[in-house]
């Protein structure tokens, strides 16, 4: 190539190194304080968990290596673990209800009637509630005695319940209350995903005679499935973070029964009475894994679309 | 407002104890500066702690002190950092136990030596508390009693009277249920409050040493002794003598139970007293008593105890010495514990008790009454991660009493991994 080039141009062959990579460089100059900040402050903490994890520490002292001690505590027969574990379990089934109940309000209110975009907003306000308040809110609304849903359950004739007291309803309780705004979330992304299904293939489908359901089936939603895609990520991933719900309207009690594995890590190690770090981070290790199990699965099927859509 | 007049009286009260120079004349002028970090964050307690901080500026112009006051609950975290990372040169905490990961980390400092040469005179009651291994680690400010806080005018109504023995206290208690009420109002939510009924409960059933035994490990949880404090516990469950769904309320949220007159009495600190005030029961409504006996030991009672400490780290620490003096020396002990500020018993023996119904009750009962000794609570007792388990496991005692078998087991499995 240089052979080619015109006795002019030799001086500018010395200019300097970042000139000549100038396009390969700056994307990653750009990228640089972010993946500096990524490394820091979530790449090395993972790798400093595995490393607690595999500790007894108090957080103050000096750490005892103790190998894979709290692993084999956590996983041969820690009742709060299993707790936990199945709790997380709960978690994830039921809050992807958040996502056929987004669906439903966003095609009831995906219609051009005067004054819907206030009902728009009411139904996303959930939404932007922080999550202790919706907690607080549903901790009266179960209130054993005043609360609301008893009061309702009291003109219908059954009894009282103190959902939260119960160790058997607790859980269910709380994800109910979580519901409320995951649903308004999905509901969201399922409107956005409406304004782009396109009118064509509506008005195709309708004169080959499609309606009700067959046409929300094979029309709408395969055109809604990247919205769908999307509320899948946020609903599991939300469910398996759930902590502040938890820790405001039951604080993981009754006896435990609450806990999901966030929770018991929070417990254990940063707590009022958690002085144990190695096992806290012990159960934070087995959640990441958790984790990146169901965010590898989804990785790897967005990578499979996109190679599709090419 | 009424924060504010309480501010300013206890400011007032301090003031006047620092204008007599009664302080001064003993102490050489200090200068430098002091870091103070305190949890009372709580308007009345913050009141008496900003007054704390200027009078003793006041005694010292030259010296520069620092004061900040943290969230009560948030500062249980953060004590770990603050005393690591640039450590400030005073810190709240508490006494016994709850000492101990600081202590051993050797985060605390030593302050033997105050004890030893007569810096903290009128102190010697309170100084067990501070002790681990052989050294204290820090002086108290306030302490309180617990006891049973019971609606006088009901009882005056069905004709009860304090109960001296746990025969009179179930008797009072199917009377009290059979007038369609509940004996005891209790909130167990966040646990502690389970805690203090088992304290109680083991206290005098097995007296105050089995308990303390028990707390250090030394007993076996499934021991016939602990069983039959749990037997005696369930005759109260078993009656209905508490409110229902208390594992839906916290300590504050149950007590309008007895504030309406559905609960009759409160197995609690004194710190209830002032929110049963709030909330329109005047002295003729309230009443106090000591828990009483079950078998023939003699009686211990919960008094938990508030501290300042040093921390190792600390810059300042003749300053910081010099303050703690200051605090527990008994002219402040009187002006900080009155009714009109922290409202609790004073720590120093030479000081005197405010002219408070309750305060005077719980004084006399603590230095007369609690012959077997004085504890400082469940969860400060017991090593921390004992008492998480053990208070869950009392919880849920209180609403299945038939789980007895596995809570024990499961404490037993807890005791064996715990104390090593």
């Amino acid at each position: 190539m240089t052979d080619m080039v015109s006795p002019p141009i030799p001086p500018q062959r010395s200019r300097g190194w970042y000139k000549r990579n100038e396009i390969a460089v700056t994307p990653w100059l750009f990228l640089l304080p972010g993946i500096l900040f990524f490394a820091v402050y979530v790449i090395i903490p993972i790798f400093q968990s595995f490393w607690i994890s595999f500790h007894e520490w108090d957080g103050l002292g000096e750490k005892v290596w103790v190998g894979t001690g709290n692993y084999e505590r956590l996983l041969g027969g820690d009742r709060k673990f299993e707790v936990s574990f199945w709790n997380n379990i709960k978690w994830l089934f039921l809050y992807l209800l958040a996502i056929p109940a987004g669906l439903f309000i966003a095609l009831l209110l995906n219609q051009t009637v005067r004054g819907i975009r206030l009902y728009k907003s009411m139904f996303f306000f959930p939404f932007v509630l922080s999550q202790v308040v919706v907690g607080l809110v549903f901790s009266w609304f179960y209130l054993p005695r005043e609360g609301l849903l008893n009061a309702i359950l009291g003109v219908v004739g059954a009894g009282p319940v103190n959902i939260l007291g119960d160790p058997t309803l607790a859980t269910y309780g709380i994800i109910a209350a979580g519901l409320w705004p995951q649903t308004a979330y999905c509901m969201i992304l399922y409107l956005t995903g409406l304004n782009a299904v396109d009118p064509e293939q509506i008005e195709a489908a309708r004169l080959d005679g499609a309606k009700g359901w067959k046409m929300l089936w094979y029309v709408v939603l395969p055109q809604l499935r990247p919205a769908t895609f999307i509320a899948f990520v946020v609903t599991i991933i939300g469910a398996l973070r759930s902590f502040d719900l938890i820790s405001v309207m039951t604080n993981g009690g009754p006896f435990g029964s609450t806990r999901v594995l966030s929770f018991y890590m929070f417990e254990e190690s940063l707590s009022e009475f958690g002085f144990r770090m190695g096992y806290g981070a012990a159960i934070a290790v087995v959640l990441f894994f958790i984790m990146l199990f169901f965010i590898a699965y989804f990785l790897y099927s967005m990578y499979r679309d996109e190679k599709g859509a090419r | 407002m009424r924060s504010f007049f309480k501010a300013s009286t206890a400011a007032l009260g301090l003031a006047a104890i620092a204008a007599s120079g009664a302080f001064a004349d003993g102490h050489a002028k200090l200068s430098g500066d002091l870091r103070i970090i305190s949890d009372m964050s709580n308007p009345a307690p913050r009141a008496v702690m900003e007054g704390l901080a200027a009078d003793f500026g006041a005694l010292h112009p030259d010296l520069n002190i620092e004061l900040d006051i943290v969230d009560r609950e948030a500062w249980k975290t953060q004590i770990r950092n603050a005393l690591t990372a640039n450590a400030p040169d005073v810190i709240n905490w508490y006494a016994a136990n709850r000492m101990g990961p600081y202590v051993n980390a050797g985060l605390f400092e030593d302050i033997s030596d105050m004890y030893a040469n007569g810096d903290l005179p009128g102190l010697e009651a309170v100084k067990g508390a501070m002790t681990l291994d052989g050294k204290q680690w820090g002086v108290p400010y306030t302490y309180y009693q617990w006891g049973i806080y019971y609606r006088e005018d009901i009882f005056n109504e069905l004709g009860l009277e304090e109960p001296e023995t746990f025969e009179q206290e179930l008797a009072n208690c199917q009377k009290i249920v059979d007038s369609g009420r509940k004996c005891y109002a209790i909130g167990t939510k966040f646990l502690w409050t389970a805690g203090g009924w088992f304290d109680y409960l083991n206290m005098r059933t097995n007296g105050f040493d089995f308990h303390m035994q028990l707390a250090r490990g030394e007993v076996e949880w499934t021991d016939d002794r602990v069983r039959e404090t749990f037997a005696n516990w369930r005759k109260i469950i078993d009656m209905g003598g508490y409110i229902d769904d208390h594992q839906s309320y916290s300590w504050q949220e149950a007590l309008k139970f007895m504030t309406d007159g559905e609960a009759t009495a409160y197995l609690i600190g004194n710190f209830a007293v002032a929110p049963m005030r709030d909330a329109g029961l005047g002295d003729d409504q309230i009443d106090f008593y000591q828990f009483p006996m079950i078998n023939d030991h003699p009686m211990g009672e919960d008094a938990p105890t508030d501290t300042f400490h040093i921390p190792a780290n600390a810059t300042n620490k003749d300053n910081a010495r010099a303050f703690l003096q200051y605090v527990t020396s008994a002219e402040v002990q009187t002006a900080i514990n009155s009714g009109d500020a922290l409202g609790q018993l004073p720590v120093n023996a030479n000081s005197s008790v405010d002219a408070d119904e309750f305060l005077e009750q719980g004084f006399e009962m603590l230095s007369n009454n609690a012959t077997g000794g004085v504890a400082q609570f469940f969860d400060r007792d017991f090593p921390a991660e004992m008492a998480s388990v053990g208070m869950e496991g009392l919880q849920e005692f209180m609403v299945f009493p038939d789980n007895l078998d596995d809570i024990l087991a499961r404490l037993e499995d807890a005791r064996q991994r715990i104390y090593k």
